[in-house]
Order: C-alpha cells, then structure tokens, then sequence
C-alpha cells in the first residue's frame, strides 16, 4: 500500500480519489468542422459556419479524430468498442454556441482499461480507466478585456477531445501526479495530445473523498475543477481530503458537490451542491449516425501502434540491463529514450544511463536547454562512455572531456587527441613513477608496512599527481599493492 | 397567348426549348401573378429582381444549349431553406431580418440546375405547425378559400398556397411530421415527401433532426419527379444523408402497374375520418383496382401510438435544435442585465406560442427521472412502427391512405385554438410514415361538397420513390384533378 494515511482524532482516514481528464486531441481540423485547430490563431480566425452554430448547419465527423482516440485508446491498455455513438449535452452558456456539445454518453468510443504507474518507493500500481470518449470543445471566455462585458473566441469552439475517467483508484495525491506524468508521456508518446497543461490541452478534473482506514464504502465526493497541473492536482487531493477528515470529525456531514482549487492558496473552494447542478437532458445526436469501427480501421491503427513507454521501459530493463527506476525516468518522455537508445547504440548501455541522468541532465539543467538544443549529441555520449570502458581515458578525465563537449560540441575522441589525454596504460611508464614515488617518501613506506595501508590511497594520488592524472588508476593501485607488498 | 403560369414545369420546359416564350417571359408571368395575389400573404420575401437576372442567365444557357434540368423554371423557396444573401427567417420573429452567408445543399442543387428563385415562401414558425397560423408574418389564406379564409395547411403552407395558386411553377417544402403533405392536400396540389435520407438537409434550419425531409410541392406528380430528382443525392455535408444513387424518377412515370400489390391498412380507418374522404378513398383504391392492382388489407397494429411519440420525439429534438437562438450571434437579441437575462428577454420575445409549447414538451420528456418513460419509451415504439412497415411490406408494394383526415378549416378555428390536440390530430396519417423514414406522396383526389381538395396518400418502401411515383402518376391521369380556377 503506497496511500496516504490521515492521522485524524478519531482514527486513521484514506483518501479515495477519481480523475476525469479532457486532452485536446492533435488534429489539423475540428472533431465536427473543417475549420483549423491551429493554437495561437487571432481570435475569431478559426471558425465555421458549423462551430458558430449557425442555422441549419450540420456537424460532420473527422476521422483522425477517431483515429487519435483509438490509438489513445491502445495506449491505455484499454477495450476499443467497435460500436459508439454520439449524444447531445444541453445548456445554455455563451462558450456553447449550439446550446449543446456533442460527445459520447451511453456508448463510449473506448471501454475499460488500466495505465501502470511507477510511485517513488518502486513499486507500481495499475489505475483502471473507466472509459475514454470523444466530444467537441467550448470557445474561451475572455473577462479581462472589459470590466463589464464578456467576449467570445471562437477558435476553440469544435476543437476535439478525448475525456479520460479512470476508477476511484487513487489513495494518495503522489499515486495522482503519477498518473498523471504517465497519461502525459503515453499521449504525447503517442502524438495524440500535446500534453501541455498549462496552455490548457491537458485539463484535469478530481473527485475527491475520505473513508475509514478498512472501511469499503463511497462516500459523497467533492469534484475539484480544473486543477491544471499535476502539481495542483496533488495540492487539492491533498487540501480536500485533509478539509473532509476534518468536517467528518466536527461532526459534519459530506454533501456531493462541485470545488473550484485557487492556485494561490493551494486550497479549494465551496461552489454548489450535485443536486443544485444542471440537468443535461442527454439524448443522442440524431445529427450523427452511430460510430461503427471495422476490424480493419482497429487493427491498422494496432499494426501502426509504436513502442509506449511501458514496452520500451521493460525492453530497456531486460536487454540492455537498466533498473526499473532509470528505466521508467528516461522512457518518460519519448524523445529523451530515443536520444538514450542512439546514445547507448553498441556502447555500454548501463554507462550510458548513468552519464545521461547524471552529468548530462544536469548540463541542460544550468544550461536551460531542452534536449534538442543539447551541444552534445547522442553519438558522441556514446562514444566519450566507450573511451572510459577502453580504459582510452579515466573517470575524471572525462568529466573534463564532457565539460569540453559542453562548450564546443566537439566530439570526445578530438578532445582527448587535442588535449594529449590519453591514460597512461603502460605499465612500465607507471612502474618507473610508482618507484619514484616510493623512493621520496621511505616514513610513509615504513607506515604503511607497520599497518597504516589506508595510506594506499595517499600513494595513488601522487602517483596520479605525478602522471598529470593520465595514469589509469586500476594499474597504479595494482602496481602500488606489489610493490609495497 | 396563354397564361404561362398555368404551365407545368414540363411544359414550360419544352416551351422554353422551342422558343415560344423566354424565361423572363415566364418569371415576368410569375412575378405579376405573386405581386397581384398578395393578399394570399404566401411569399414572406420577394426577389424579383434577382429572379429576373437569374431568368436572363437561363436563358442565355438555353439559346447556347446548356441549360440545367430546371433552366428559367421560376421556384418558390420555403423560408426554413438557407439563402445566400436572401433573408431566411424560419417565420420566427427571432430570426427576422437574418440573412445567411451560405447556400443549402438542396437550393444550391436547383440553382446549379438553373432554376430562378421567385422569393421565401411563409411557413409556421419553425415548421411547427398544420396551419401555417403560427407564422410570424401571419397566416396565408388557402386559394381555394371562398366565404371565409381557409388556411392552407402546414407547415409548407406558403408553398402548397403558391404552387396552387401559380405565384411559382414548383417550390420546395420540408416535411417532419407531414408538412408536405397536409398542405398539398389541403391546397389541392401535389408533394412528395422522400425516404429520409434522400436530400440533404445541411442549410435547411431544423426542426427535428431525424424526421425532417425537404420535398417537392408542384402542379403534377411529372413536375414532382423532375424537381426530386435535382434535389436528392448524398451529401457530405451531412452526415444522415443516404449515399445512395439517385434514379431519373420521371421515367416510371405513365409505366403499367399492372399486378402491383396496394396496402389498405385497417387502422387509418380512425373514428375522426371524415365521411367524404373515406368514400374517395374507397374510390382511388378503385381506380387503382381498374388499372390491374391487387388491393390487399394489411395492418398497421401501432398506429394508434404515432402521434404521441411523435409528439415526444419531435418537440425533443426541436427543445435541442432551437438551443441556438440565443441572441448572441445572430438574430435578434433582447438586452438584459445578465447573460441569462439576455437568454430569457430574448427568446421570450422572438419564439411564438407553439414554438415555446413544444420546447417546453421537449425539455421536459427530456429530463432527468423523466427520460425512461417518455423519450426512451417512444424511441423504443418508434421502432415497433418502422417495424410495421417492413411487415406490412411484405405483402404489398405501396400503401394507399388519405392524407389528412378532413378539407381545409377556417383560419382561426376555434377548436384547433382551443386545444392544441385537435391540429395535431390533422397529421394522424403523416407522422407514422415520418417516424418510419419512408417516402410519401400526396395527391389531389378530387373535392368534397363544398367544393375543397381532398388528398391521397401514397407511401412506399425505403428508397423506393419509384413505385410511389408510378403508382402516382397512373392515378393522377384516372382522377384528372383540376386546380383552383
């Protein structure tokens, strides 16, 4: 059990917790109008007749739509039902140009499913998905241009989405933030959302509730809206379980109802009661006809399917040896495995690993610089972990080589060569400074032979001082032990 | 020389071919007939200027030999159909003085084929109606009226009103629950409803979205045939329309129906049939017997539930469809101090009576906890009477009823004011085969005592306009119906 205890007055409390995430799926049109999708349009640019809601105008699907759910759908370990359909969602809003959006109800596109999450301690836990369905998107409001009117921008408007609802199956906001890191990598693994929930492509939903540790029921949950972040999502989980347990022990009761998080305070925030809320009145979208999938459509999107990060973590573990942790940290984004996988390409895979999230990482980091600006490429990783592994330089050589790499782009092998780095492997060379070495200094011989032998490391350091470090330092301690017997 | 309005769409068109008059000769005919029947109030805008450009066009397509199938043929156009640069206001005060940046896919198909629009023709508002007297512009008078004004029908009455009264060769109706078809009844003239499906209805301003149909209203079943058989076809535009080809329809037509199997169904013999048109239609089923049809009995067992669920259907989709009159973007808008305000001003003010009844019905039926039992429930009798009909199918090739269980009433009847169930109950022949999908014809069939038209319902198999059309035809020729003088 990796969840979150809540040590209360009475008893220890478990949160229970659902999330439903909307992902503005990549296509160059809408999911019902040939209008573009293009992000950072001039308002009002991007809009039909159709997404205007316009008289006698008619939604048509677009199948890319249908196809980024599927894949999605693969993505998520999860049933794609061959049958689905369309309904209407009725309210009245000025986002809602139809006085409705059409999305899915009764017959999702996709069924039940699981993502595999990776939590700090090592342990994984599988969340389940309910389901994934397509629908269209509202337009933006925008309040700040007046203070007393409202505007309108349309270009959002029929932009496609695929709503994620996974089971109650979080206890702790970590096991939240991870999933939503997971579901993050796997769609944009999968080109089918961009993941950026900070420009609103990737908007998250969580229903929250607390129980008795032991306890099996559901209790009345409270729905967080639009915690767009993962690490709001953790502070509101966090915050609204903590605020339950204590209602609960005041003596109070849970009323389902809707919260709005403010990002300032990390808290959430009363908005209605669920019985106070909109009656949809649901029916299906007599516009459309049902949604039938062929086998074909499913199993060329299946064929087409790349390596998702749990395929290519476990592939990484077992073939090229990773631990599971590193593994998942650099399968975690699509682009950063593939760098590793060209990195590690005939070198030393485990090395490779090592460099990469060590030095490397911490390169982009002071550098501020995303992967595809690095000055060093993936190749020339490679080959500066086999100038280690070929004994051609030492460890600390090469963190000098590296910072080289850093600064010029130039590759390792050029380095050593300009720089005259090459180790000192002959071991005649070494005998000679070891002799020297032992020579000038008889008082720490005599030390060292009366039992003193952490002394060693003092003898390699002038050996390597006198080498200018280009000594290999497995021979130096080698030859030392001899002859100092 | 003759009155050329009194000419079919055929003869017109071999009238034009020879030469014998020129197309602005004919629109100039049909523009003086509309302008000196006003007081019919049948046309809610008139564009003679534009039709007289568009006759000029026609005819110099006709002289080089290029002309469409409907080239310098001058048309009527119900105002639910969406006209570029043309105000089309669906007879709501909420759309008045809307006018659309696009064409629908029907009217720009009779456009293409060279047809001249005359102007908008009235209708009840939103089609919402068997009288025509919900219309914002108020009622048309039916031509054949004589002490006191009869309506016309609805919803196309305009358009059943024009063709009967020559103020256009043709014009296009729409039809939902029988608005084709009533009004050609009551205005003694013909229309077809088509299988839906068959024309697009992407620009036509919807009612309900899985019964509305656009159809033809003309003088003859021929003019019928050749109007349907340009607006029909699959449309990508909208995503219910049947990609099925489209046959030349007029060539059944005169063709023998010899052996051809017509359905009496025993329940449209319903309490509040009219003596009269039960004696006609004994008669049309012995006009057809005389032509070689075998008359054979079948049943319809859930007849008696068509209009309720018609009634809960419709308003349903209606209570959706009209969301989008909100006075936001287009249309008119009524101030207020909030947004829902703004709604309420709005739509208090531009939707009539009838209109605010059935989006109360249908927001209603539609809600939570009352969902089940009356939208649920009538989807599930929806498809008990399509069921019907593929049974009764099995036994006969077409089906014969009245069209509507009496002549023409009085504008402002009391009983039809009083209790809205009463106007309803006109389209108790026409909404089965509208829940069904099926195509539907009416045709006059002669006139009762006090000298009104009566019509003939003609219904086929899915698709099969054909045998309707030649069946129509053959009964037209034995009935030889003369219109209003």
């Amino acid at each position: 059990m990796s969840g979150m205890i809540i040590k209360g007055k009475t008893g220890d409390w478990e949160v229970v917790c659902g999330l439903e995430i909307h992902c503005q799926i990549i296509s160059k049109s809408k999911i019902f109008s040939g209008a573009s999708t293009h992000y950072g349009s001039d308002v009002n640019q991007n809009v039909s007749f159709v997404d205007a809601g316009m008289p006698g105008m008619l939604p048509t699907l677009n199948e890319e739509c249908v196809r980024q759910a599927v894949k999605t759908g693969f993505g998520l370990n999860a049933k794609i039902n061959k049958y689905s359909a369309f309904a209407r969602k009725n309210y009245f809003y000025a986002d809602l140009p139809q006085g409705y959006q059409i999305t899915q109800f009764k017959y999702p596109i996709v069924g039940e499913g699981f993502v595999k999450i990776e939590l700090e301690d090592g342990s994984t836990k599988d969340i389940g998905v309910e389901r994934l369905h397509i629908e269209q998107d509202a337009a933006k409001s925008i309040h700040d241009i007046s203070p007393t009117k409202t505007f309108i921008d349309l270009n959002r408007a029929g932009v496609g989405l695929m709503e994620i609802v996974t089971k109650p199956d979080f206890r702790s906001p970590e096991e939240a933030g991870a999933f939503l890191r997971k579901l993050r990598s796997i769609v944009r693994y999968l080109g089918s959302c961009d993941g950026n929930m900070d420009e609103g492509s990737m908007r998250c939903d969580a229903s929250i509730s607390v129980r008795p540790v032991g306890s099996k029921e559901l209790r009345p949950r409270a729905e967080v809206k639009n915690v767009n972040s993962v690490k709001f999502a953790m502070q509101a989980i966090d915050f609204e379980a903590r605020r339950q347990v204590e209602l609960y022990e005041s003596g109070g009761t849970m009323q389902q109802q809707t919260c709005q998080f403010n990002q300032a305070t990390g808290q959430t925030k009363f908005l209605r009661f669920k019985e106070f809320s909109d009656d949809y009145r649901y029916f299906p979208e007599p516009d459309l006809p049902p949604l039938v999938l062929s086998d074909e459509f499913i199993e060329d999107i299946k064929k087409n399917l790349i390596e998702l990060p749990d395929a290519k973590k476990e592939r990484f573990v077992k073939e090229l040896g990773l631990t599971a942790y590193d593994a998942s940290v650099i399968c975690e984004n699509k682009e950063m495995a593939e760098f590793f996988e060209r990195a590690a390409q005939g070198h030393d895979a485990k090395k490779v690993a090592n460099w990469l999230m060590g030095d490397f990482f911490a390169m982009l980091n002071e550098k501020k610089l995303s992967l595809e600006e690095s000055p060093i490429s993936a190749e020339n990783l490679g080959k500066l972990v086999e100038l280690i592994t070929q004994n051609v330089i030492n460890g600390k050589t090469a963190k000098d080589v590296f910072a080289i790499m850093a600064e010029t782009g130039k590759a390792p092998e050029v380095i050593v060569e300009e720089k005259g780095l090459k180790q000192v492997t002959d071991t005649s060379a070494i005998e000679k400074i070891v002799d020297d070495v032992i020579a000038a200094n008889p008082d720490n011989v005599a030390s060292y032979k009366a039992g003193k032998t952490n002394l060693l490391g003092w003898f390699v350091g002038q050996v390597m001082k006198q080498s200018s470090g280009k000594a290999n330092p497995g021979i130096v301690n080698q030859i030392l032990k001899q002859k100092l017997g | 020389m003759t009155d050329l309005t009194e000419l079919t769409i055929a003869e017109a068109k071999k009238g034009l071919s020879k030469k014998e008059f020129s197309a602005v000769e004919l629109t100039t005919s049909y523009i003086n007939n509309m302008q000196a029947k006003h007081k019919l109030n049948a046309f809610v805008k008139e564009t003679p200027e534009l039709a007289l450009q568009q006759a000029a066009a026609s005819q110099s397509k006709i002289d080089s030999g290029l002309g469409g199938e409907l080239e310098g043929i001058p048309l009527g156009i119900k105002d639910l159909f969406c006209t570029k640069g043309v105000d089309t206001t669906a007879c709501s005060q909420i759309l008045k003085g809307f006018v659309p940046p696009y064409e629908s896919t029907v009217t720009s198909k009779l456009l293409s084929a060279g047809a001249n629009f005359l102007g908008k023709l009235n209708l009840d508002e939103f089609a919402m109606g068997g009288s025509n007297e919900t219309s914002a512009f108020g009622p048309v008078i039916n031509p054949w009226s004589k002490e006191v004004p009869l309506v016309p029908g609805g919803s196309s009455g305009g358009s059943a009103a024009a063709v009967a009264a020559n103020m256009c060769a043709a014009a296009t109706g729409t039809d939902t629950g029988g608005s084709i078809r009533q009004p050609s009844a009551f205005c003694g003239v013909t229309g077809i409803k088509p299988t839906y499906g068959r024309c697009s209805r992407y620009g036509i301003i919807a009612f309900a979205s899985s019964l509305d149909q656009a159809g033809p209203i003309a003088k003859t079943v021929e003019d019928c045939a050749i109007m349907l058989k340009v607006m029909s076809g699959h449309d990508a535009k909208d995503a219910t329309s049947a990609k099925i080809a489209v046959p030349d329809f007029t060539k059944v037509l005169g063709q023998s129906i010899k052996g051809m199997r017509v359905g009496i169904p025993k329940e449209y013999r319903v309490p509040s049939l009219n003596e009269e048109v039960a004696s006609y239609w004994d008669k049309a089923a012995q006009m057809l017997k005389e032509q070689g049809v075998e008359i054979v009995d079948i049943s319809l067992p859930h007849t008696k539930y068509a209009l309720a669920v018609y009634y809960i259907i419709a308003p349903a989709e209606a209570s959706s469809n009209l969301a989008r009159y909100d006075g936001l973007r287009y249309g008119n808008r009524v101030e207020g101090k909030t947004l829902d305000e703004m709604y309420v001003n709005s739509r208090t003010a531009g939707f009539g009576r009838e209109v605010k009844r059935r989006i109360m019905i249908g927001t209603y039926v539609l809600s939570a906890g009352y969902y089940d039992a009356y939208y649920l429930k009538a989807q599930k009798v929806r498809r008990l009477i399509r069921d019907d009909f593929i049974e009764a199918f099995n036994h006969c090739d077409i089906i014969l009823t009245p069209t509507a269980p009496s002549a023409a009433f009085a504008i402002g009847d009391k009983s039809m004011q009083q209790d809205p169930i009463n106007m309803w109950l006109n389209d108790i022949f026409t909404v089965s085969v509208s829940l069904a999908g099926l195509p539907a014809m009416s045709l006059p069939i002669g006139l009762n005592s006090k000298g009104l038209p009566l019509g003939m319902q003609l219904i086929g198999r899915a698709f099969d306009e054909e045998s309707v059309l030649k069946a129509a035809s053959i009964l037209e020729k034995q009935v030889a119906f003369r219109g209003v003088k």
